[in-house]
This record gives structure tokens, C-alpha cells and sequence, in this order.
């Protein structure tokens, strides 16, 4: 049987010792888990190895920890795989991050995960009335929100969470993609409130940094990163949130110099954030407090000439003729009633069945590689978005 | 070899220096730029926040125009923000038939169509995968010898990893080291180099904005950086012209000169830093940086 060493992070805060590492080689098939690895090397080198675990099949979400560095669940992490990750030929697993540690691989999830889930109400909040039967609801309203009902409360993406790193008052990923499980829920009476709550709270879903951590984190493809942008659609976009944080102003400015001039003209982006979409933005008193703290900064740019007065003053544009074309598209797609609008999530839909160059492919995927394939131009190559061979991919 | 380049808003914006030495740099590794002047911005996620399907049709117009221009390769641009957010939209608009056909169908009252299968990369991949390290060992005038560069990626260009298409066959994670090196530069390990700028939330938390460059910085400065090195612009934005804030934010001083990628290229190649625009920079790496003792390979290397 092949044999695997590992290496692993030892720490027991009620020793008043410093944290340590620990070695253990222990022999047992490539397919099997890094978790029974660990569960070998305490059985038979060390019984006060601290792991918790429960169901060694990827559902209970106890295994969480870091392997090679990276959030994964213990009991899902086969060692040939964990091989592969491995700079000097032993497995190293540490506790996850963003958490105290209680003991060795074991953080205290109820300080801080649990407690932000705690945060944002996790329950449903019935309609009124309530019907004497079942409630009834649009089919693609349920598909929707399945994807964060995925989460088995693991913590990885807390663990990895950036914002969480420098803000620990972060909602954070896994309890802001549980709100957007009662957010998308037809059935929920709360939704406006849920979201004025969290779009108010300077630790809410505008202090999310969009790094993608979580969902590179997360086992069970929820995400995280993806609800939170649905939770800001909803809020700026159906329920026009105007929140203290400027991040409502910050999306429908961003989008609507966009479709003024094409591009984005950068120095009206901060003005307008905080004093509202207008040219005159900078004259209200919000903006203005914001643009004298960052006169340093400004005065500084310009000096250098990296701002010229004139790019602050004047904006980059498109030719004309694109600009019409840029403000047709804004007026099709952004006046679309609430009903029509076209939202694909590739969690749910997955990718087309059809592959370049296989076998079997749709007249569709047929055309489409011709098209693709020659004439000197792009051609669809591997390590290009589409071509996951995994099937539903994490988003 | 002909690109249909795709500069970006802030290149052409607060850093124009990225831009100005992007147009330096090409003719030294026989790049014909064939710029995307009509296309409008991708959005950096914050269009795509606000609505999807808007972000997918201003995108696939883009690579449509990409695929109008003749001869070129393939789509390259020079921005890890614009990398992720193009990508992700070329994403959904590959996976499936049905919503490519409903894009299009927007597109098409001008006369523009998306084909599914665009080709679209960042300087840095281009370089490793199209150029090659070996060529570009190969047109080192100038090796940064004995100059400790730390990468700064910038999230939307190593993650989602599957997104992105790297893996071992393609580990883009590692490019910006590997390019260090085949500059003759010496590659800074640091904790920061896959971490956040923070600049996402600059508008709307501003101190943990700061707080989050601060701490890169400032680990770089631990690890004896002479200077950082990002492909994305909006990285530079919270990590250079920020950094007097950052710098108030973490409370020590901090001094690190941040460099574009195609100014760490240009010096190999034997630019000038004032061509490269690095005197515009915030904290002027032609200050702190003596880059005569620095770069001590000479004219006569390489
Ligand atoms: S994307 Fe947002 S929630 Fe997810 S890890 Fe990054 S900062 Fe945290
Ligand atoms: S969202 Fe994913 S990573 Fe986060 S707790 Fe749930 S299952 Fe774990
Ligand atoms: S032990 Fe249950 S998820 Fe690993």
C-alpha cells in the first residue's frame, strides 16, 4: 500500500505553547481521503490529534480545513490528489483561516460562521395570508435559489474570504449567500427589508471585494460571490435601494456613464457614488467631503501628469456612430419588463452537450465549429471558458 | 504577429502610462496592435451586477468587432480586470446556443454577430503562450539583474481557475514569476501576490479598501521587494496612486513603486524608464529605485 506523510498544523491555545507542525507518514490506497489519513495517524501515532468529522462523504460540512494551502473538505480531498498540491512531497493541512482555532484542525465555527448566519435571519418569513394548503410558486423561482440551498455550511469560503481577512465584521460569503436563499424565495414576505438591512450595514454586501475566493472555495458549487451580486441587483435595480454606502449610486453610475459615453469616464465614477448621478454630483456635500480628503491624492496624479485637467474635466468617448449603438442596446435590454428579463446561471443550465471536433455534435455545434475553426482567425482553443469537461460548472 | 487590442478604459484614463508603454513595447516583440476603438467597456463586474444580459451584449459586441478585424490572431488585452469580466461573459455566451442566438439577436440590428470561440488574452498569457519565454529570453537587452520584483496578479485573472483555463497543462497562476525570471529579474515571494487591491470597494469602504492594498504592500516591503509588478491597471489605481492613503491606513511608510507589465518588459528591452512613463507614477520608481546599479546587466547584455 503506497505510503503518504503529512503534515500537520498542531495548536492548543489552553497550552499557552506556540503552534507548531507535526509529521506522520501513514499508508493507505491514493483514492482514499486525506481525512482518513489524518484519522490513521491518530489512531496509530497520536490520539490527541484534533479533527472533527462526522460523515466522511462530503454532506455534514465538519472536515473543513486548508490542504497545500487551500480550503477543502477533508473527506473529499483524495491524497493522490492532494499529492499533486504538495510543494515538497508532504501534505500539509492546516485549520481554516478567518476563525480562531479551538484545537489543532478544529476553528471555532460558532464564534464566526454561525454567528453570521445567525446574522441575516436565516428563516422564511411567511406571506400573509397563509395559505390553508401549500403555497404555490413559479417553478424557475425555486430552481433558482438552489443553488445556495447547496451549502453545507463547511466554512471554506469564510476561511478564504479577503474582505473577511481585513474586515472580520464582514457578513461574508456564506451567510449573505444564505440571505439570497430567502431573497429569491417567492414565498418570503421580507424581501425589501432583508435587503435595506444589508445594503445599509457598512459590513453588508457592498464590503463584498468580488475576489472570487469563495467561489474557488466552496465544494458544493454555491457561489457565494454570484448571490451576493444577485442580492445587489435586486436591491439597486428592483427596489432602487439608495444606500449609505454608496454602493447602489456607485452601480447605476458606473452603468449609466458607460452608456453615455462607452467608456468609462473614471473621474466622474467617485463624484457621482456618493453624490448621485449627475454631473453636478460633486457639488453636493457627500462628494464634496470625499473629494477634499482625496486631494492629495488628486493633487498628486495631476502634478505627475498621470490625471490630466483635461481627463478629469473632459471624458473619453466613443466615435458617434458607437455610441448610438451602445445607447440602442441600453434601451433594449434595460427596458425589458421585470418578467422578460434573461438572466442565465450555468449552475443550473450547464453548458451545451456539443464539444468541438466530438462526435455526435448538433447541426448547431456543427456550424458553430465551422465557423469557429478557420479563416485565419479565432479559433476556439482549449483553456477556453465552455470547455470545462466537468459538466455543471461552479457559478 | 496582429492583435485585435483591446487597451481598456483606465489605460486610456488614470494610468496612461500603461497604455503609452504597451504601444513602446509591441514593436519589440513584433506585435501589430490593431486597436478596438469602437468597443465600449467590459463592465468590470459592476455592469453585470447591475444587469447580466447588458454586460453579455456590450462584451459579445466587443469580441464581434475582435472578430471583424482581419488577420489578427486573436484578442488580447492588457487589463486582469478585463480579462475576468470578458471572460466570464464569453463564458455564457459559449456554454449555450439559445443565449448566444438572443445576444446576437440584439447585435444584429447593426450588423454584428458573436461566433462562438474567440481567443482573448491578457498580455502575460500571450507572452508565456503565444511569444514564448524562450523568444523573449532571447530579446532581453537590458536583464533586470539583482531586481526583486513581487507579481500582483489582481483577482479576476487566476480566479475562477476553471473560468479561466488554468490548470497543469496551462498553470497562468505562474506566469508573472516566469516572466520575471526570462527578464533576468529575481522573483519576490510574498503573501500578498494572489490577494485582493481592494479596489472594488474603494466608493464604498473606503478603510478596508486601503487596509487590504496597505497589507500587500507592506508584506512586500517585508519580503525586501525593490518594486511589484501587475497586468492590471485598476491594481496599480489602490496600489500606487492610493498609496499615500494606504500608507496613513496601515501607519508605517511604505514606498513601493508599482510597475505595469509592459513597463517591466520595455526596461528589459531596453527602454528608457521616462519612456515608459514611470515618472507619472505616484510613488516614482525612477526615485526609489536606482535603476542604474539596479539593472547592472548593461546594454551589452542578453
Ligand atoms: S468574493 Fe466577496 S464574499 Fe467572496 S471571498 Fe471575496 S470578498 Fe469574500
Ligand atoms: S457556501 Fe460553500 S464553502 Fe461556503 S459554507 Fe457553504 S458549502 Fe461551504
Ligand atoms: S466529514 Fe462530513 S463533510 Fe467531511
Amino acid at each position: 500500500m503506497p505510503e503518504f506523510t503529512l503534515r500537520l498544523r498542531r495548536y492548543d491555545p489552553d497550552a499557552g505553547e506556540a503552534p507548531y507542525w507535526d509529521e506522520h507518514t501513514i499508508e493507505l490506497e491514493s483514492h482514499q481521503s486525506v481525512l482518513e489519513g489524518i484519522l490513521q495517524a491518530r489512531a496509530r501515532f497520536d490520539g490527541s490529534i484534533g479533527i472533527r468529522c462526522s460523515c466522511r462523504a462530503a454532506i455534514c460540512g465538519s472536515c473543513g480545513v486548508r490542504i497545500n494551502g487551500q480550503p477543502a473538505l477533508a473527506c473529499h480531498t483524495h491524497l493522490d490528489q492532494a499529492m499533486t498540491g504538495a510543494r515538497d512531497g508532504v501534505i500539509e493541512v492546516e485549520p481554516m483561516g478567518n476563525m480562531p482555532v479551538i484545537k489543532d484542525l478544529i476553528v471555532d465555527m460558532d464564534a464566526v460562521h454561525w454567528a453570521k448566519i445567525r446574522r441575516v435571519t436565516p428563516w422564511l418569513i411567511n406571506k400573509e395570508p397563509i395559505p390553508e394548503r401549500e403555497y404555490i410558486v413559479p417553478h424557475e423561482a425555486m430552481v433558482d435559489v438552489t443553488q445556495s440551498m447547496a451549502c453545507i455550511q463547511c466554512g471554506a469560503c469564510v476561511s478564504d474570504c479577503l474582505s473577511m481577512e481585513v474586515d472580520p465584521l464582514f457578513i461574508g460569503p456564506a451567510a449573505l449567500a444564505k440571505a439570497y436563499r430567502f431573497v429569491g424565495d417567492p414565498r418570503d414576505a421580507q424581501h425589501f427589508s432583508r435587503l435595506k438591512d444589508l445594503a445599509e450595514d457598512p459590513h453588508g454586501i457592498y464590503d463584498c471585494t468580488h475576489c472570487f475566493k469563495c467561489i474557488e472555495a466552496c465544494p458544493k458549487g454555491v457561489a457565494p460571490m454570484s448571490q451576493i451580486m444577485r442580492l445587489r441587483r435586486v436591491a439597486g435595480r428592483d427596489h432602487q435601494i439608495d444606500d449609505g454606502n454608496n454602493g447602489g449610486r456607485h452601480e447605476r453610475s458606473f452603468t449609466n456613464l458607460v452608456r453615455d459615453y462607452g467608456i468609462l469616464w473614471e473621474a466622474e465614477v467617485l463624484p457621482r457614488s456618493y453624490g448621485g448621478d449627475s454631473r453636478l454630483a460633486k457639488l453636493s456635500p457627500r462628494a464634496g467631503g470625499e473629494l477634499l480628503e482625496s486631494l492629495p491624492v488628486i493633487a498628486k496624479a495631476l502634478l505627475r501628469g498621470k490625471v490630466t485637467p483635461k481627463g478629469v474635466l473632459k471624458p473619453h468617448r466613443l466615435p458617434k456612430d458607437d455610441l448610438k449603438q451602445i445607447k440602442r442596446i441600453y434601451e433594449t435590454i434595460e427596458g425589458r419588463e421585470a418578467g422578460e428579463r434573461f438572466e442565465l446561471n450555468l449552475y443550473i443550465s450547464g453548458y451545451d452537450e456539443e464539444q468541438e471536433g466530438a462526435g455526435g455534435a448538433t447541426p448547431d455545434a456543427a456550424s458553430d465549429a465551422a465557423q469557429g475553426g478557420d479563416g485565419g482567425q479565432q479559433g476556439a482553443e482549449a483553456g477556453q471558458p465552455g470547455q470545462s469537461p466537468e459538466g455543471s460548472p461552479s457559478r | 504577429m496582429k492583435v485585435a487590442y483591446w487597451p481598456g478604459c483606465v489605460s486610456r484614463g488614470f494610468t496612461p502610462e500603461l497604455h503609452g508603454s504597451m504601444d513602446k513595447v509591441a514593436p519589440l516583440l513584433d506585435l501589430e496592435l490593431v486597436e478596438l476603438d469602437r468597443a465600449s467597456c467590459c463592465g468590470a463586474g459592476v455592469i453585470a451586477e447591475h444587469n447580466q444580459e447588458l454586460a453579455d451584449t456590450l462584451n459579445a459586441r466587443t469580441f464581434a468587432l475582435a472578430q471583424q478585424v482581419e488577420g489578427a490572431e486573436l484578442m488580447m488585452n492588457i487589463c486582469s480586470t478585463c480579462q475576468g469580466a470578458q471572460t466570464e461573459c464569453q463564458e455564457r455566451l459559449d456554454a449555450n446556443a439559445e443565449y448566444r442566438a438572443h445576444v446576437n439577436e440584439t447585435l444584429g440590428e447593426d450588423g454584428l454577430t458573436y461566433e462562438k470561440g474567440l481567443t482573448n488574452k491578457n498580455l502575460l498569457w500571450l507572452l508565456v503562450e503565444e511569444i514564448g519565454l524562450e523568444e523573449l529570453r532571447s530579446r532581453v537587452k537590458r536583464p533586470l539583474t539583482d531586481l526583486r520584483v513581487g507579481p500582483f496578479y489582481g483577482c479576476y485573472i487566476v480566479r475562477p481557475t476553471d473560468r479561466l483555463g488554468i490548470d497543469e497543462a496551462k498553470p497562468r497562476d505562474t506566469y508573472l514569476g516566469q516572466v520575471i525570471e526570462a527578464l533576468g529579474g529575481t522573483v519576490v515571494d510574498y503573501a500578498g501576490a494572489y490577494k485582493c487591491c481592494g479596489f472594488p470597494i474603494i466608493t464604498m469602504n473606503k478603510e478596508v479598501s486601503l487596509r487590504q492594498a496597505g497589507r500587500h504592500l507592506g508584506d512586500a516591503v517585508a519580503a525586501a521587494a525593490d518594486c511589484l509588478v501587475t497586468p492590471c491597471p485598476l491594481c496599480h489605481l489602490n496600489l500606487d496612486l492610493q498609496q499615500p492613503l494606504a500608507e496613513r491606513m496601515v501607519g508605517s511608510e511604505l514606498r513601493m513603486p508599482v510597475l505595469h507589465l509592459p513597463q517591466l518588459l520595455g526596461l528589459a528591452l531596453g527602454l528608457e524608464p521616462q519612456e515608459l512613463g514611470m515618472q507619472r507614477h505616484v510613488v516614482k520608481p525612477t526615485s526609489v529605485i536606482d535603476w542604474s546599479t539596479s539593472v547592472v546587466g548593461g546594454v551589452n547584455g542578453g
